[in-house]
C-alpha cells in the first residue's frame, strides 16, 4: 500500500517549532499547512464525497440545462420552496457557485497531489531495487531449502528465473550474496496517468464549457434551408460563456426529405435526406448529399449537425371573404412520442387591414390537434399511431387580439391563454377535418386543412475541446487499467553457503522459534525440521534449544566453515499494494528458484 | 426482421424456471447455513483455513528445512495451497467426508448452476427472438444485471470460502429478478432508432456488466460492518456473525471484486459518453442517469481511495462500498422509472 506521501509529511509540522515564529513564518506555516491539508489524502476523500453529494440535486430536481419548462413547472408547483431553492442555484447545480467550489478545490488537491508524487516517483524509477532485509523470515512470504548447488550457481538460477524483474545483487558477509527484485513499477505510471488523465478531462471538460455552443432548429422537410450564420436563425440558442453568436462557423442544409420506417407500430429508422455546403462550397454554391440518420450526426466545418426529432406540421388555407388567402404550414409540437399525436397553433393576419384596431379584432388562430392515424373516441380525436395514415385534426379556430403587440414573446405551438381569459380571443368554430375538407366561419372566412409535411428538429453543436477529453479519458482508462491490476511486488533471494561440522547436514536451531517451527514442521506433516535462521541471530550452531528441530546433526558446535557443496537457498516476497494475490505468483517462482519445479 | 413468438414465449419460460430454480437453491442455502451448530462450524472452519492461508509460506518453508529430501517436501506444499485456493464449489476439503450442511451446500450451488443455465438461455433466446442483443429495456437490462452478479459470484466460490453465503447473493437477485418478470416486463420488440447503435452492445453490456459484479461487493460489505459491529459488541449479531466468514476474507472479497468492477463501469461510462456524443449531440449533459454514474463513479473510487488512507480502511471503506452498491440499485429504478430523462427508455408502462 502506498500512503499519499502528503501524508508522511502531515507529522512533520510538529517538529517546526524549534525557531522563533515570528508573523511572516506564521503566515507561511498557514498556507503550507493548508497546502498540505488541502493535498492530503483524507481532503480529497472527503471533496469526492461532497463532489457526489452536490451533484446529487441535479439528478433529483429539474435542470435548466436539461429542461427549462420542467424547472418552471416545479417552480409554479411549489411556491417559496421552489423560489428558496432556486436562490440556492438547485435548478443550475452544474453551473453553481458550491459545485464549481468543490471541484476546483479537488482540482488543487489533485494537482498538489500529483507534483509531488511524480517526483517521487521518477525518482523511484531511478533507484536500485532495496537492499536484502536480513532476516528475510519476517516478511509475509518467505521459503528456504537447502541445496547442493554452490552460491553462483544460485545466483545464476535467479537472475534467469528473474529476468523482466529489476535486479540489483549484492554481495554479503560470510560469502553469502543476495539478489533484490522489484516488478510492478507500471502500477507507479498507470496511477499517475490515471490522475493526469482525469486531470485533463475535467480542464477540457470545464474550457469546452467555455467556447461551445448548441442550437436548435425545426425545418421543414420539404426543400427548407437553414444556415449556421447567427442565433437568430435558431429556435433555441445556448452559448459557452466565451461565445456571443458572431463568429458561428458557417455552412447551410437544405432539408429535401424526411422518411420513417416503422415496424408494427414502432419506429425502426429515421433519416433525413439534406444536401449541405460549408467551407469553399459557400463560395461556389456546391450542395453535398447526405444522409442524415439518428446516431449518425454530419460532422461539417467543425460542427456536428443532428437529426433529433421529427414530427407533422399541417397545411392550412385561409380564405378571406374578400377573396384574399393565406397558406400556412407551420410545425406542431408531438405530445405523445408514441403516437405523435400532435398541438399547436397556426397564426393567420387578415390582409390588406390598416387599421391597427381592427386588425386586433380580426386575427385568427388554427389551434387544436393532428394525429397521423386517427382514432375517434366518441368525438375526441386521439391517435393510433406515429404514420401517416389519412391524418385528421380537430381544430378550434379563434378570432380576436392574438397579443402580437403584448410584447410578450409567443410560442408557435400555443395561443396566449390570457387574451382568452380576457375575452379578447374568442371560439368561433369546432370542428374535424380531414385532408382537403373545409369548415366556413360566420363571417364566410374559409379554412381548410390542405395536407401536412414533414419537420425535422436539428441540433447543431460546437465543441472544439471535445476531443481533448476523449484524447485524456482514454489515458486515463489506460492508467486506471494498469493502476489496478499490476502489482507492485518484491522478491529478494539470499544464498549463503552452509556452515558445517563435521557429519551435519544442516545448522541446527537455536531459538525457541526454531522450535516452534519444528512443531508447525511436524503439522504439516513434515517431519521434523531444524528452526531456520539461526544464523541470523549470530549464534550458528545449535545448543539444547534444537531439540525442537531434532535434525540429523547432534548439534555440536565445532568451528563452522563453508561447504562448497551446500547451499541455502532463501526467498522472500513483499507485495508493495494491498491488493492480495501475490501468494500465488510468489509460490510459484519459489518453487522453480527452489528447484521444485 | 420480425420478433418471433415462439422464441421470446421460451425465453420467458426460461427466465420464470430459473427464478424458481434460484429459489430452491436458496432454500438449499438455507438449509446449509442453518444447521446451526454445523454453520458455526463452516465458519470455524474457513477461519481455520484462513489462518493456515496466512501462515502458508511460512509452513512451507518450514517443510522445506527438513531437506535432505527436498522433493518428499513438494507433496506438502501443494497440499497445503489447494485448501485455499483452487477450492471449487465445492470447498471443505479440510479433511473428512462433506458434512450434511456441505452436501446441501453443494446440491444448493448445482442448483445455482442450473439456474444460471436456464437464466443465460433466457437471454439468448430473447437475443434471437428479436435478432438483436438482448439489453435493450429495463426488463432485459435486470436479466442480464442478474445473470452477470450470479455468475460473478460461483467464479468468485472458486477462490474464496464464502459458499455458505450464497443465499445472500440469491435473495438480493431473486428479489430484482421478480420486480423485472412483473413490472417491468416488456414484449420482445425490436429497437427504437435512438438504440441502434454498436455503442448500445458496449455500453449497455459494461453497464450490465459492472452493476452485476457491484452486487457481490455491496453484500460481502454488509456482511463486514455486521462482522465488525459483532467484533466491537459480542452481544449483536450473535448468533448470525458466528456464521460468518473472518472480517479479512470478507474484506477481500469485496476489494477483489470492487478492483474488477470498477474499471468495467468506468469503460461502460466512457463508452456511454461516446455514443451520447454522437445521439444527443453532446457527450455529457447531466442528464439524471448519467448524473447518478457519476455520483457511483466516484464513491466507488473514494472506496479504493479508503483503503489506501490511514484511518479509513476497514468499517468506514465497508461503509462506502455499500453506498456505492446503493446507488447503483437507485440508478437503475429510480432513474429509469421515476425521473424523465434521455436514459427512459425502460419500455415499461
Ligand atoms: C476525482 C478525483 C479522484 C479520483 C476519481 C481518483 C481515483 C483513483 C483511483 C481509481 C485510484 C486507484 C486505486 C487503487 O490503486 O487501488 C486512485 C489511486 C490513488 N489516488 Fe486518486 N483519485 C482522485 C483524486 C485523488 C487526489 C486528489 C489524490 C491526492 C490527494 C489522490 C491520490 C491517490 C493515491 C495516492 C492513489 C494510490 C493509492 C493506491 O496505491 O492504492 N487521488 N485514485
Amino acid at each position: 500500500m502506498t500512503p499519499a506521501p502528503s501524508e508522511q509529511t502531515d507529522n512533520a509540522d510538529n517538529a517546526v517549532p524549534a525557531y522563533r515564529a515570528t508573523p511572516l513564518r506564521r503566515a507561511w506555516a498557514l498556507v503550507r499547512n493548508t497546502w498540505r491539508g488541502l493535498t492530503s489524502m483524507r481532503t480529497a476523500l472527503i471533496l469526492l464525497f461532497l463532489l457526489a453529494v452536490a451533484a446529487l440535486p441535479g439528478a433529483l430536481l429539474p435542470q435548466r440545462s436539461v429542461n427549462e419548462r420542467n424547472v418552471n413547472g416545479y417552480l409554479d408547483e411549489h411556491g417559496w420552496w421552489g423560489s428558496l431553492l432556486d436562490s440556492l442555484q438547485m435548478f443550475d447545480v452544474y453551473s453553481s457557485v458550491w459545485f464549481s467550489a468543490i471541484y476546483l478545490l479537488l482540482m488543487v488537491s489533485i494537482i498538489g497531489c500529483l507534483v509531488p508524487r511524480t517526483s517521487d516517483y521518477i525518482r523511484s524509477m531511478r533507484s536500485r531495487p532495496v537492499l536484502t532485509p536480513r532476516n528475510l523470515r519476517r516478511l509475509p512470504h518467505h521459503e528456504r531449502v537447502e541445496t547442493t548447488d554452490d552460491v553462483d550457481a544460485v545466483m545464476a538460477g535467479a537472475r534467469r528465473r528473474l529476468r523482466g524483474w529489476r535486479l540489483a545483487e549484492r554481495e554479503e558477509a560470510g560469502g553469502a550474496r543476495s539478489i533484490s527484485a522489484e516488478r510492478g513499477y507500471l502500477r507507479e505510471t498507470g496511477n499517475l496517468l490515471f490522475h493526469f488523465g482525469m486531470l485533463g478531462v475535467i480542464i477540457s471538460f470545464a474550457a469546452g464549457a467555455l467556447y461551445s455552443y448548441e442550437g436548435q432548429v425545426v425545418v421543414l422537410a420539404d426543400g427548407s434551408e437553414f444556415c449556421n450564420s447567427g442565433i437568430y436563425n435558431y429556435d433555441a440558442f445556448e452559448p459557452g460563456l466565451q461565445v456571443d453568436g458572431t463568429q458561428l462557423n458557417p455552412f447551410c442544409v437544405r432539408v429535401n426529405d424526411f422518411d420513417a420506417e416503422y415496424r408494427g407500430g414502432q419506429p425502426v429508422a429515421y433519416e433525413a435526406d439534406i444536401d449541405y455546403q460549408s467551407g469553399d462550397d459557400l463560395q461556389t454554391g456546391t450542395w453535398r448529399q447526405h444522409h442524415l440518420e439518428v446516431n449518425e450526426p454530419l460532422r461539417t466545418a467543425g460542427d456536428r449537425l443532428y437529426l433529433l426529432n421529427h414530427g407533422y406540421a399541417p397545411t392550412f388555407t385561409v380564405t378571406f371573404p374578400d377573396g384574399q388567402s393565406r397558406t400556412q404550414t407551420v410545425q406542431w409540437r408531438p405530445v405523445d412520442q408514441q403516437t405523435y399525436l400532435s398541438e399547436g397553433a397556426t397564426k393567420f393576419e387578415e390582409p390588406g387591414i390598416t387599421d391597427p384596431v381592427k386588425r386586433r379584432e380580426r386575427q385568427l388562430a388554427v389551434t387544436g390537434l393532428f394525429a397521423p392515424t386517427p382514432s375517434m373516441h366518441g368525438n375526441i380525436l386521439s391517435s393510433a399511431g406515429p404514420q401517416l395514415n389519412d391524418p385528421q385534426v380537430a381544430v378550434d379556430i379563434m378570432r380576436g387580439d392574438l397579443g402580437f403587440s403584448s410584447g410578450r414573446g409567443q410560442s408557435i405551438f400555443e395561443i396566449d391563454q390570457s387574451m382568452v381569459d380576457a375575452g379578447r380571443l374568442e371560439r368561433v368554430a369546432r370542428e374535424n377535418l380531414e385532408v382537403g375538407q373545409s369548415l366556413t366561419l360566420d363571417d364566410g372566412t374559409r379554412v381548410t386543412f390542405d395536407g401536412v409535411e414533414r419537420f425535422v428538429a436539428l441540433q447543431v453543436s460546437h465543441d472544439p475541446l471535445q476531443n481533448w477529453v476523449l484524447v485524456s479519458a482514454i489515458v486515463m482508462f489506460a492508467g486506471l487499467g494498469a493502476s489496478l491490476f499490476i502489482k507492485r511486488r518484491r522478491l529478494w533471494v539470499r544464498a549463503t553457503p552452509v556452515e558445517v561440522t563435521a557429519g551435519a547436514t544442516g545448522e541446527g536451531a537455536a531459538d525457541g522459534e526454531g522450535a516452534a517451527a519444528g512443531a508447525a514442521g511436524d503439522d504439516a506433516g513434515g517431519g521434523a525440521a531444524g528452526g531456520d535462521g539461526a544464523r541470523d541471530e549470530g549464534n550458528a550452531a545449535g545448543d539444547e534449544s534444537a531439540a525442537g528441530g531434532v535434525t540429523a546433526g547432534d548439534g555440536t558446535a565445532g568451528d563452522a566453515k563453508p561447504d562448497p557443496r551446500r547451499t541455502v537457498v532463501e526467498v522472500g516476497g513483499l507485495a508493495r499494494t494491498d491488493q492480495a494475490g501475490y501468494g500465488e505468483e510468489f509460490t510459484r517462482i519459489a518453487a522453480e528458484l527452489l528447484g521444485r519445479k | 426482421m420480425p420478433v418471433n413468438e415462439t422464441l421470446s414465449q421460451y425465453s420467458d419460460w426460461s427466465y420464470t424456471t430459473s427464478v424458481v430454480i434460484y429459489i430452491l437453491a436458496m432454500v438449499f442455502f438455507l438449509v446449509e447455513q442453518s444447521f446451526g451448530r454445523r454453520g458455526r462450524e463452516v465458519a470455524e472452519r474457513t477461519r481455520n483455513r484462513e489462518l493456515v492461508g496466512a501462515g502458508i509460506d511460512n509452513t512451507t518453508s518450514r517443510i522445506g528445512n527438513t531437506a535432505p529430501g527436498i522433493d518428499n517436501t513438494t507433496p506438502g506444499i501443494h497440499n497445503t495451497t489447494p485448501g485455499i485456493h483452487n477450492t471449487g464449489p465445492g470447498i471443505r476439503n479440510t479433511g473428512g467426508a462433506p458434512t450434511r450442511a456441505e452436501r446441501f451446500g453443494r446440491m444448493g450451488i448445482a442448483l445455482t448452476v442450473l439456474g444460471l443455465l436456464l437464466h443465460g438461455s433466457a437471454l439468448v433466446l430473447r437475443g434471437l427472438a428479436t435478432s438483436r442483443v438482448p439489453w435493450g429495456n429495463m426488463y432485459e437490462y435486470v436479466m442480464i444485471t442478474c445473470f452477470v452478479a450470479v455468475t460473478a459470484w460461483l467464479v468468485l466460490l472458486r477462490k474464496h470460502p464464502v459458499r455458505h453465503l450464497s443465499m445472500f447473493v440469491l435473495l438480493p437477485n431473486v428479489i430484482l429478478m421478480f420486480i423485472g418478470g412483473t413490472w417491468l416486463y416488456a414484449v420482445a420488440a425490436p429497437l427504437q432508432p435512438a438504440l441502434q447503435s454498436y455503442w448500445l452492445i458496449i455500453h449497455v453490456a459494461a453497464a450490465a456488466a459492472s452493476s452485476g459484479v457491484f452486487l457481490v461487493p455491496g453484500v460481502a460489505s454488509i456482511f463486514y460492518l455486521i462482522k465488525a459491529r459483532n467484533e466491537s459488541h459480542p452481544e449483536k449479531f450473535a448468533k448470525f456473525a458466528a456464521k460468518l466468514p473472518a472480517k479479512d476474507v470478507l474484506d477481500r472479497v469485496a476489494y477483489r471484486t470492487t478492483v474488477f468492477a470498477f474499471p468495467v463501469f468506468t469503460f461502460g461510462v466512457l463508452c456511454g459518453a461516446v455514443w451520447a456524443e454522437a445521439a444527443w449531440g453532446r457527450f455529457w449533459g447531466w442528464d439524471p442517469k448519467e448524473t447518478v454514474a457519476f455520483i457511483a463513479w466516484i464513491v466507488y473510487a473514494a472506496y479504493l481511495h479508503s483503503r489506501a488512507t490511514a484511518g479509513w480502511r476497514g468499517n468506514r471503506a465497508a461503509v462506502i462500498n455499500v453506498i456505492g452498491f446503493a446507488v447503483t440499485v437507485f440508478n437503475l429504478f429510480f432513474v429509469n422509472l421515476v425521473t424523465t430523462g434521455l436514459h427512459s427508455y425502460a419500455g415499461v408502462g
